[in-house]
């Protein structure tokens, strides 16, 4: 039977192609805008890291002051002072500082052009935090971060650039003009939002080329690369500003369970009590600890640009639909006498349910496949509205092609209901009598 | 016309009715604030910059053995000499930022030392006695640094300048009465003080952000080269020799020294690129709240289009019988007409309440402005001759139905 009511469907379609061609069309653009600015949602709302992102925690201690903070929150960044008393302390199962440094690769060959990669120095837990994969060897160890020691871990792209794909472990890479041994070269690792230094990338940026020591980085006066704010005049020189209430430093947690996230909050806040009793701080104890989710929440790395356009994407389909109850409503009355004839000749209403909402779903099949292809050109036109950084991550892959199907059909099925309500209730002696 | 059998008449087919109506309450709502969104990110980019923009582009060479600051000093010194020296070049200044480039340094700004809240933001720009004659922005009021007032810090150096320059809006902001000229403010943390000796026409910030709101027109002109781990040069081509001066600059920089990187992408920029390159964001939500409006505009016409044509179908024969009984062609076509009106008028109303809402909760969602009751003026009468001009041709075909179709029986 379902086949029977597919081959009516599609015949009743080929009857008045205007109409069916207008209801294909306002389902398939309603559909693509919903889409297309729906997968730009989801790539910048997405959890960069689902595994744990509950269990990393990025720490704030504020350093400045009701009267230089924001609304009573305390800063995002850490200044060196803080930051080096909390891993001192060391009281999470791990935990690290972190900061981009500017940092080019100097190629052996002389007539080659340095070239700056995107750099983090970082301590030895972070790999194992964020659950950086390895293609060789592995990071470097506490016994490294103590040492100030020159290592790196490079990303695998670079890998294939400078030493063409060779497990480079042990080798040496030339940055800025000083050697470091390489100790791991990661496997692809791109996770987006850009979780543990969203404040210096709003979120978005291209993949981590280099990791090196936090350590190695300070003792080489290697300034951010991201943002230093100072709320006073730091003085004059590289010790004035390491030692003054600059902010500049990432500091992230990790905290297997809840007990440990209460027990971290109270060392902090404990922390801060402490610095207040020293005089440092002229103010009550404000801490924050923010788990990945939150911490995104707290930056709003998802662009006002990519909600305003996904409501406005959401209300046009809304429309697309109204309009498509209209024209369905239209559809179904005109052919009154047909339903009148199958009425009378024992089709119950169920049989009429059936056959019409067979032939609507067959519109938004339709109506799904241009609004497949129309997804797919406005996803490669995402880079018209947002940043590069973003376009890339919005791609038509297969869990948004079978969403579009879905939501072509079922919405078109939906507002199939009233016009096919109607349907069944024609009565088959009205249609009957004025023939 | 009369309005009684109209309505007794929609009564009969209200489902119709109301959907012709929500259609049109819901795209005016959301034509009328995607209307505004364009307007919007459209003002923001009329803005001028203060820049005399042709002919005008920016180079950024990072050192690549990052040097200690003298040498820098040293090589930017002689790469301006030999900028300025190029036959296409006309000038050339150093800077850290510059209008529209989006990141770089701002400052409080204080009028007094131990001020504890701050005047104002303002951007800093590091500047030398070329950099006025390279932007094409000129003074309205004191004189450019000259030559030996340009001195060198490093970032984290604190600012000593005895003298700046500030842009005409800041000037206004901290001196309301006009009075800025010769005045001292504090532009840094440092609390030295600083002798405003200039005062330019309009200069943009290099904060491009809504939220740097108030600021966008604040800059600071500090006599001295930063010397960081990049510089950008400003550079100013000769009338009609831009792509001359693009090709030769480069070369230029690179014969004075190898170590540095000009990124093969955007190491250099125009000044065009630059200003697209700040607004991209703004006419991308320009152009897809267009497309948008469009579509749904063509849609919701399709959608009157299609239904009013079911109903003409309908009637045929009442409409026969109306047209046997005296009737004008007129008569049936301003039936059709008024109906498309009526249920026009009541789509619109709603959707003006819908309009007003859904901008008032953006308003407290994402930091936008109030819509002006002008968009929704214009969205009723575009959306209602929007449903005239729907409604034309199934009316027309509905006045040319004969008299006899009311003698048949179907």
């Amino acid at each position: 039977m379902f086949a029977y009511y597919l081959q009516l469907g599609l015949r009743s379609l080929q009857r008045n192609p205007v109409l069916t061609a207008l209801m294909v069309m306002a389902i398939g653009f309603g559909v693509a805008a919903s889409m297309t600015t729906y997968s730009v949602f989801l790539a910048t709302s997405s959890n960069p890291i689902p595994q744990k992102s509950s269990q990393l925690y990025a720490v704030q201690v504020d350093n400045w002051g009701p009267e230089d903070s924001d609304k009573g929150e305390p800063p995002d960044s850490l200044n060196y002072t803080d930051a080096m008393a909390l891993m001192a302390a060391h009281r999470a199962p791990r935990q690290t500082a972190l900061y981009p440094v500017g940092v080019s690769v100097v190629p052996d060959d002389q007539s080659q052009l340095p070239s700056p990669e995107s750099t983090y120095a970082t301590y030895g837990d972070a790999f194992a935090m964020f659950d950086v994969p390895f293609l060789h060897g592995s990071g470097w160890g506490a016994a490294e971060d103590d040492a100030h020691a020159a290592v790196a871990v490079i990303s695998r792209v670079l890998n294939d650039k400078l030493f063409r794909g060779a497990n480079s472990v042990g080798r040496q890479i030339n940055l800025d003009g000083r050697n470091y041994r390489i100790t791991g070269v990661m496997d692809s690792w791109d996770p987006q939002p850009l979780f543990f230094d969203a404040v210096n990338t709003s979120g978005f940026s291209d993949p981590v080329q280099i990791f090196i020591p936090f350590t190695r980085a300070v003792e080489l006066k290697m300034a951010t690369a991201g943002n230093n704010n100072c709320n006073r005049d730091p003085g004059l020189g590289w010790d004035a500003w390491l030692h003054s209430e600059c902010i500049w430093i990432q500091y992230w947690a990790e905290l297997p369970d809840r007990a440990q996230a209460v027990a971290y909050r109270q060392y902090l806040h404990g922390y801060a009590a402490e610095q207040q009793r020293a005089g440092r701080f002229r103010w009550a104890p404000n801490v924050r600890l923010s788990n990945v989710e939150q911490w995104m929440d707290h930056l709003k790395v998802v662009p006002p640009e990519a909600k305003i356009s996904l409501l406005v994407a959401l209300g046009f389909l809304l429309i697309c639909l109204v309009n498509t109850v209209g024209l369905l409503l239209a559809k179904f009355m005109r052919r009154a006498p047909e339903i009148g004839v199958r009425r009378a000749l024992g089709a119950s209403r169920k049989t009429v349910y059936a056959q019409f909402l067979i032939e609507a779903a067959t519109v938004g099949l339709a109506g799904g496949a241009l609004g497949l292809l129309l997804t797919g050109v406005g996803v490669l036109c995402v880079g018209l509205v947002f940043d590069p950084q973003i376009a890339r991550l919005a791609t038509l892959d297969l869990s948004l092609i079978a969403l579009t199907l879905l939501v072509a059909v079922l919405s078109t099925v939906l507002a199939a209901f009233y016009p096919t309500w109607r349907a069944a209730q024609v009565q088959p002696a009205w249609q009957l009598k004025s023939n | 016309m009369q309005i009684k059998p109209i309505l007794a008449a929609m009564r009969h087919h209200k489902a119709g009715t109301v959907l012709i109506a929500l259609q049109i309450a819901l795209t005016l709502a959301i034509v009328c604030n995607a209307l505004f969104i364009i307007h919007q990110r459209m003002a923001r980019m009329a803005r001028p910059s203060g820049v005399e923009e042709t002919n005008l582009f920016v180079i950024r060479s990072d050192w690549a053995d990052k040097s200690d600051p003298q040498r820098i000093d040293v090589q930017m010194q002689a790469d301006l000499i030999a900028l300025r020296q190029l036959g296409s070049v006309q000038d050339a200044a150093p800077a850290n930022s510059f209008p529209l480039h989006g990141t770089g340094w701002d400052n409080f700004i204080k009028l007094q030392p131990d001020q504890v809240k701050m005047t104002t933001d303002s951007a800093i720009y590091f500047s030398d006695d070329h950099t006025l004659a390279t932007l094409g922005t000129h003074l309205i009021a004191g004189r450019n640094f000259t030559a030996s007032e340009i001195g060198a810090q490093q970032p984290r150096d604190a600012m000593h300048s005895a003298q700046v320059i500030i842009s005409k809006d800041l000037a206004q902001r901290l001196y309301p009465d006009g009075s800025a000229l010769g005045k001292t403010i504090y532009v840094s943390m440092g609390n030295k003080p600083s002798t405003v000796i200039g005062v330019t026409d309009t200069l943009q910030a290099h904060m491009v952000g809504s939220w740097a709101g108030p600021y966008a027109y604040n800059a600071v002109l500090v006599p001295a080269r930063l010397l960081n781990d990049y510089t950008y040069y400003l550079v100013r081509a000769r009338p009609s020799q831009l792509a001359a001066a693009l090709r030769d600059a480069p070369k230029a920089l690179y014969a004075q020294s190898r170590m540095r990187i000009i990124d093969r992408k955007d190491g250099v920029m125009t000044f065009a690129q630059v200003r697209q390159h700040a607004y991209e964001r703004d006419v991308g939500m320009a152009i897809l709240m267009g497309i948008i409006s469009v579509v749904l505009l063509a849609i919701t016409a399709a959608g009157i289009v299609g239904l009013t044509s079911f109903w003409v179908g309908q009637r045929r024969k009442q409409i026969g019988v109306r047209r046997a009984l005296g009737a004008t062609r007129g008569d049936i076509l301003n039936y059709f007409l008024t109906e498309n009106l009526l249920i026009g008028i009541g789509g619109v109303l709603v959707g003006a309440v819908l309009a007003i809402g859904i901008n008032l909760w953006m308003v407290t969602q994402f930091e936008m402005a109030r819509l002006s009751l002008g968009y929704v003026v214009v969205g009723v009468i575009a959306l209602l001759l929007l449903g005239q001009g729907a409604v034309l041709a199934p009316a027309l075909r509905a006045s040319h139905v004969s008299p006899v179709e009311a003698t048949r029986s179907v």
